[in-house]
């Protein structure tokens, strides 16, 4: 069990995105109505999370090795590519159709609603269709 | 202020979780990449644990602080696989997610996850303008 921490910290962002309220789709889309009737609750978790990432990650990847691994597995490729664009795009506009980007999705599936289900395996199927499209340009350094 | 305490709150978790995970394993806390890896691989055990974490930690979450379990989304099964298949393939398409892209990317100061994110919350914000306009138009 050397990759325990991966379980704790799960637990702690699944609790995070339940009482943020991003595990609620009327909320999140809400949020996304930026034009209507706004609800901007929303950008507080964004700020918090980014509070916290901003300043901690800067400190952290300085390090010369994590605490229990040999070595950080971090992304490499910096370039803006089309793929870069058009994914996030077509993301937007799930995220915008349903309420659901991929975390919420997963944890709700802790609710056991129907529609979650068919999401989360339409979700997988659609990431295996654009890596057998070869349209994943990410890259980690290990 | 009370009604922004716990999108704050569940924000600094996030943000605690994922500086955790960096800090230990040395990974980045970009959810669509940890869904697809669990999925297939490589190094599945860590995924499939942080998986497993997500879905227990939302369960927990609710059971401590009472909070209601959210309603079932509104729409139907067919716009749920729509709308799931677009969310899967633009975030393996474009490298990730609001965690991945949007706090982990961010925090790390980078361009590209900086741009991402921008994207993503644009076409969000017009797809919903788009169906809230459709919608009532046709009612």
């Amino acid at each position: 069990m050397k990759h325990w921490p991966a379980l704790l910290t799960g637990l702690i962002f699944g609790a995070g995105l339940a009482l943020s309220g991003m595990t609620n789709t009327t909320k999140v889309i809400g949020f996304l109505d930026v034009f209507g009737a706004w609800d901007p609750d929303l950008m507080f978790v964004m700020g918090g999370a980014l509070v916290v990432s901003l300043g901690a990650t800067p400190w952290i990847i300085a390090w010369t090795q994590p605490l229990l691994a040999e070595a950080f597995s971090l992304p490499i490729n910096k370039s803006i590519d089309k793929q870069l664009i058009i994914g996030g795009a077509l993301f937007g506009i799930g995220w915008g159709l349903w309420g659901y980007c991929p975390g919420p999705a997963i944890a709700s599936l802790a609710y056991g609603h129907e529609s979650t289900i068919a999401f989360c395996a339409a979700m997988i199927l659609g990431m295996w269709l654009a890596g057998k499209l070869g349209l994943n340009t990410s890259r980690l350094n290990s | 202020m009370e009604e922004f305490f716990e999108p704050i709150a569940g924000g600094i978790l996030i943000g605690i979780a994922s500086m955790g995970l960096l800090a230990t394993l040395g990974r980045v806390a970009g959810i669509s990449s940890i869904a697809w890896g669990a999925f297939a691989g490589p190094d599945r055990e860590w995924r499939l644990l942080f998986v497993m974490g997500l879905v227990a930690g939302a369960a927990i979450l609710h059971t401590l602080t009472g909070n209601p379990i959210p309603s079932a989304p509104e729409g139907s099964l067919p716009l749920a696989v729509i709308a799931g298949l677009l969310v899967g393939f633009g975030t393996r398409m474009g490298s990730g997610c609001t965690s991945g892209h949007g706090i982990c990317g961010i925090g790390r100061l980078s361009l590209r996850s900086l741009v991402a994110t921008c994207v993503f919350m644009a076409t969000g914000v017009i797809t919903v303008l788009i169906v809230r306009t459709i919608m009532e138009t046709l009612l």
